[in-house]
C-alpha cells in the first residue's frame, strides 16, 4: 500500500492494517532475529580471532619496547617518556601477582573440586575438643569467582598496555608527539569523558551484581543444599542435576511436583493478576475520564493514594483486616447482624487464593488508572462518536475500539505487568506468607509463587542450589518476554529521533 | 430525540457518580480505617469495633517514649539516614550512566546497553544471598554500611528513564557549546544537568522513597540486628506472632508516620511515575 492510501484510510482501518502487518511480519521478524543472533555468535569468534592476530602482530611489529612490555606491564609506554602511565600499568601487575601468590591462587587451585579436607574435631592433650577447619566450599567458590573476575579485568588492562605500547612505539616511528600524563588525563574529561562516567557505576555493578549473580548461577550446578552446609560439610559440582530434580516427577512431596504445582499457580497468578488489573482498571480510567464527569482529579486522587501508600504498610494492613478477628469480619458481622470469623488466608486453598488476587485488585487498579488514563484521552473521538451513530453501546464501544486500541498501545507495559507479577515478591509475602500450609509441597505453601519458593528455599531451608536453579529457569521465561517487548518497542530504535 | 439523549446522558453519568463514589469508599476505607484506629485510645491492642471508643495521642506518644525492644525512633532515624546517602549515590550514578549513554558516541555502547538491560531481567533477590556473603566477608552484615551499598550499587541499571529524556534535548546544544570551546565534562555539568531539573528531581525522589519502601533487601542483612532496623522491616517485627498482642496500635501509628510523607512525595511524582512506566510503548 502506498502512503497516500494509507493516509486516506480512517484510524480504524489504519489499525486493522497495522495489526495485519504486524502478523504477516511475524516469521521474517523471527527468522531475522534468529539470524541476528547466529551473526553475532559468528561475530563474537571472528572478534576472538581477530584480537589474537592484532595481538600477536603488535608483538613482530614492535621494537623491543613493546615486546618487553608483553611480560612486564607499561615498559612500552615508560621507555617512550610517559613514565607515569607505565608505573600505574606496572603497578597493577605487581598487585595482581601479589594478589594471586598470597589469597587467589589458594582458592583457584581448589575451584575444581571447591574443597577435599573435611573439617575434623578432635581432642587435645587436656581433653578439650578442638577443631581442625578444613576446605570451606562455599568460600572456595565465592573467591574462586572473585579471582576469576578480576583476573579477566587484569587481562583487559594487559591487551590495553600491548596496544598502548603499540602505539606509541608507532607515534615515535612517524615522529608524532607523545602525550604527557596530564594531557591524556586531560582526555578523561573529553573525548574519553565516557570512561569516567561509566567507571565507578561500572565498578558498582560488577562488584554487586554482576559478581554475585555469577556466583549464583554456578551454585545452581553444585550440591550445596541443607545436607552439604559448609563450614561443616563440603559441596561439590553435581552438573545438571538440581535441574532434573525440579522435571522429574514422581509421588510425594517431592521437588518437583511442588515445582510444577508452583509454576502453574504462578502462571495462573500472573494471567489474573495482570488482566484483572487491567481490564478493570481500565473501565474506572475510562468511567473517571468520561465527558461530563466532573471533579476527576478528586476521583483519581482517591485511587492513586493507595498507589503512593508503601505496598508493605498496605499490604500488612490487609494481612490483618482479613484475619479472622480483624476488620472484615467486624464489617460483615455488623453487617449480617451475626458474628462472622471467616478464614480468608488459611482455610482452602482455593479461598486463599481468590483472597490474594481480589487484594491484588485493590493493590494494582490504580497503577492501571494512572498509567491508561493519559493513552485513553488519546483516542481519537470520532471513533467513539461513529460508532455511536451506528447504534454501538458503551460495552460494545469497549469491546470493539478501547480494548484493541488500548491492547495495541500498550503491549509492552502489559508484558512488563506481567512479569512484574510473575516475580511479585511483595504481594504474596506480605499478605498470606505462602499459606495455607500444606505437607503436599517441599517447602513451600498453597499461595506460594515461584519467587516465594526461591525465598524460603534459600532462608529457611537452605537449598541454596534448588534455588539457584528455580531462579535461573524464571530468569529465562522473563528475559524471553522482555526480549520479545524490547523489540517490539518504537523506542529502541528510534532514540535518536528527537536530537 | 435531543431532550431523550440528555436524559440518558444524564442518567448514565449518575449511574456513573454513584458507581466512583462507592469504588472510592471501597479503596480508601482500610486507609482510612489505618488513620482512623490509629488515634484510637480504648484499652484493647487489636480493635475489636470498627470505629474506635476514644479517640487521643496515646499511640503516637507510646510509639517515641515507650521504647523496649522495638525502637520505632531509631528506626526511623536509620531509614532517613540510609535513604539521603543511598539516594546521593543513585542519583549521581544514573544520571552519569545516562548521560554517558545518550549523549557520547563510543566503542560497544549499545553491547553496554543491552547487557545493562538484560542484568536487570535476573529476579533481584536471586544475587541477595551471595551478597549476603560478599558483604560478611566484608565484615559489613548488619550494619546501615550495607544497606547503603545494596541500595545504589546497582543504581546505575535503572538509567533507561533518565536516557530517555536526555535524548530529547536537542543535539544542537552540545555542539554549539563545543564551538565556544567547552569540553564534555563542561557540557554535562553547565548545559544538560541544568535543563534537565524534572528528571533530577524525579531520580531523587525515587532513590529516597526505595529504602522506605524496601522489604527483603533489608530483611536478609539486618537478620535480628533488631536497632539497625529499616521502618518496613520494623513494623513487619510489630505484627509477628511474638509482639501483634503488644505492639498493634503502635503498628497502625508507625505505619501512617511512614506512609504520610511517602505519599506526599509520591503524589508530588506521579506524572514522572506515568512518563517512566510508558516510556518506550507510547511513542511513535
Amino acid at each position: 500500500m502506498r502512503y497516500i492510501d494509507y493516509m486516506q484510510l480512517n484510524p480504524f482501518q489504519r489499525f486493522g492494517y497495522n495489526l495485519g502487518k504486524f502478523f504477516k511480519k511475524l516469521p521474517s521478524n523471527l527468522a531475522r532475529f534468529f539470524k541476528f543472533l547466529g551473526r553475532a555468535i559468528v561475530g563474537f569468534f571472528v572478534g576472538i580471532g581477530k584480537g589474537i592476530a592484532n595481538y600477536g602482530k603488535r608483538f613482530v611489529k614492535g621494537d623491543a619496547g613493546v615486546k618487553l612490555s608483553y611480560l612486564i606491564f607499561g615498559f612500552g609506554n615508560m621507555v617512550k617518556g610517559q613514565v607515569i602511565k607505565g608505573l600505574i600499568f606496572l603497578l597493577l601487575e605487581a598487585a595482581y601477582i601479589c594478589y594471586m601468590i598470597f589469597f587467589g591462587w589458594g582458592y583457584m587451585s581448589k575451584f575444581g573440586t571447591l574443597g577435599t579436607v573435611k573439617a575434623t574435631t578432635t581432642l587435645d592433650p587436656d581433653g578439650f575438643p578442638v577443631t581442625i577447619p578444613g576446605d570451606n566450599s562455599m568460600l572456595i567458590l565465592l573467591y574462586g569467582v572473585v579471582t576469576i573476575v578480576i583476573s579477566a579485568v587484569i587481562f583487559v588492562i594487559y591487551i590495553a598496555n600491548t596496544k598502548s605500547a603499540y602505539k606509541q612505539y608507532e607515534a615515535k616511528k612517524n615522529g608524532e608527539h607523545i602525550p604527557g600524563f596530564k594531557e591524556e588525563m586531560h582526555q578523561f574529561l573529553d573525548e574519553k569523558f565516557h570512561i569516567s562516567l561509566m567507571s565507578i557505576p561500572c565498578l558498582l555493578i560488577g562488584c554487586f551484581t554482576i559478581l554475585p549473580l555469577i556466583f549464583m548461577i554456578l551454585i545452581a550446578f553444585t550440591s550445596y543444599d541443607n545436607a552439604h552446609l559448609p563450614p561443616g560439610n563440603l559441596f561439590t559440582w553435581v552438573g545438571l542435576e538440581n535441574f532434573k530434580d525440579l522435571v522429574s516427577i514422581t509421588e510425594g512431596a517431592n521437588k518437583a511436583s511442588t515445582f510444577v504445582n508452583l509454576a502453574e499457580w504462578t502462571i495462573i497468578w500472573a494471567i489474573f493478576a495482570t488482566f484483572s488489573n487491567y481490564i478493570l482498571g481500565m473501565i474506572v480510567a475510562l468511567m473517571i475520564n468520561k465527558k461530563g464527569i466532573k471533579l476527576k482529579a478528586l476521583w483519581r486522587t482517591l485511587f492513586v493514594v493507595v498507589v503512593a501508600v508503601p505496598q508493605f504498610v498496605s499490604l500488612l494492613l490487609m494481612n490483618q483486616m482479613l484475619q479472622t478477628n480483624g476488620a472484615i469480619n467486624q464489617l460483615l458481622s455488623v453487617i449480617t447482624g451475626a458474628h462472622q470469623e471467616i478464614q480468608f488466608l488459611n482455610s482452602t486453598p482455593l479461598m486463599a487464593r481468590i483472597t490474594v488476587i481480589i487484594v491484588n485488585i485493590w493493590v494494582g487498579i490504580p497503577y492501571t488508572i494512572l498509567i491508561t488514563s493519559g493513552i485513553l484521552m488519546n483516542i481519537p473521538a470520532d471513533l467513539y462518536e461513529s460508532a455511536t451513530i451506528d447504534g454501538a453501546g458503551p460495552v460494545k464501544s469497549f469491546t470493539k475500539i478501547t480494548l484493541p486500541y488500548m491492547l495495541f498501545v500498550t503491549t509492552p507495559y502489559l508484558i512488563t505487568s506481567f512479569i512484574g507479577n510473575i516475580n511479585n515478591f511483595n504481594v504474596i509475602y506480605l499478605l498470606t506468607n505462602g499459606g495455607p500450609s500444606t505437607e503436599q509441597f517441599y517447602q513451600a505453601g498453597w499461595t506460594d509463587i515461584l519467587v516465594t519458593w526461591l525465598f524460603k528455599l534459600t532462608m529457611n531451608n537452605q537449598d541454596y542450589n534448588l534455588a539457584a536453579a528455580v531462579g535461573i529457569l524464571v530468569f529465562i521465561v522473563c528475559a524471553t518476554l522482555s526480549l520479545i517487548t524490547f523489540n517490539a518497542t518504537k523506542s529502541a530504535k528510534d532514540e535518536e529521533a528527537f536530537s | 430525540m435531543i431532550k431523550s439523549y440528555k436524559l440518558r446522558r444524564g442518567l448514565a453519568n449518575t449511574f456513573i457518580y454513584i458507581l466512583l463514589a462507592v469504588l472510592g469508599i471501597i479503596w480508601v476505607s482500610p486507609l482510612a480505617y489505618l488513620v482512623i484506629q490509629s488515634f484510637n485510645t480504648g484499652k484493647e491492642q487489636i480493635p475489636q469495633t470498627l470505629l474506635p471508643m476514644a479517640y487521643g495521642f496515646d499511640n503516637y506518644i507510646a510509639l517515641f517514649t515507650n521504647i523496649g525492644s522495638l525502637n520505632f525512633p531509631r528506626w526511623y532515624l536509620n531509614t532517613f539516614v540510609v535513604a539521603c546517602f543511598s539516594c546521593v549515590i543513585s542519583t549521581i550514578s544514573v544520571l552519569m550512566v545516562a548521560y554517558a549513554f545518550s549523549r557520547l558516541r563510543f566503542k560497544s555502547r549499545k553491547k553496554f546497553i543491552n547487557v545493562g538491560m538484560i542484568l536487570g531481567m535476573f529476579p533481584g533477590f536471586m544475587t541477595m544471598i551471595a551478597i549476603y556473603y560478599l558483604l560478611k566477608a566484608m565484615g559489613l552484615t548488619q550494619t546501615l554500611v550495607a544497606l547503603v551499598i545494596c541500595y545504589s550499587a546497582g543504581a546505575g541499571l535503572g538509567f533507561q528513564i533518565s536516557k530517555g529524556f536526555f535524548d530529547t534535548i536537542p543535539r544542537a546544544l552540545d555542539e554549539a557549546a563545543t564551538i565556544d570551546g567547552a569540553n564534555k565534562n563542561q557540557i554535562f555539568w553547565k548545559i544538560i544537568l541544568p535543563m534537565s531539573k524534572p528528571i533530577v528531581v524525579y531520580t531523587v525522589l525515587t532513590s529516597f522513597i526505595g529504602p522506605w519502601t524496601d522489604f527483603i533487601l533489608a530483611k536478609i542483612i539486618m537478620g535480628d540486628a533488631r536497632d539497625n532496623y529499616t521502618v518496613a522491616i520494623g513494623l513487619q517485627q510489630m505484627v509477628s506472632l511474638e509482639f501483634k498482642t503488644r505492639y498493634f496500635k503502635q503498628f497502625l501509628s508507625g505505619s501512617v508516620l511512614v506512609a504520610v510523607p511517602v505519599t506526599i512525595l509520591f503524589l508530588k511524582m506521579q506524572s514522572y511515575y506515568v512518563e517512566g512506566v510508558t516510556a518506550g510503548g507510547v511513542k511513535g
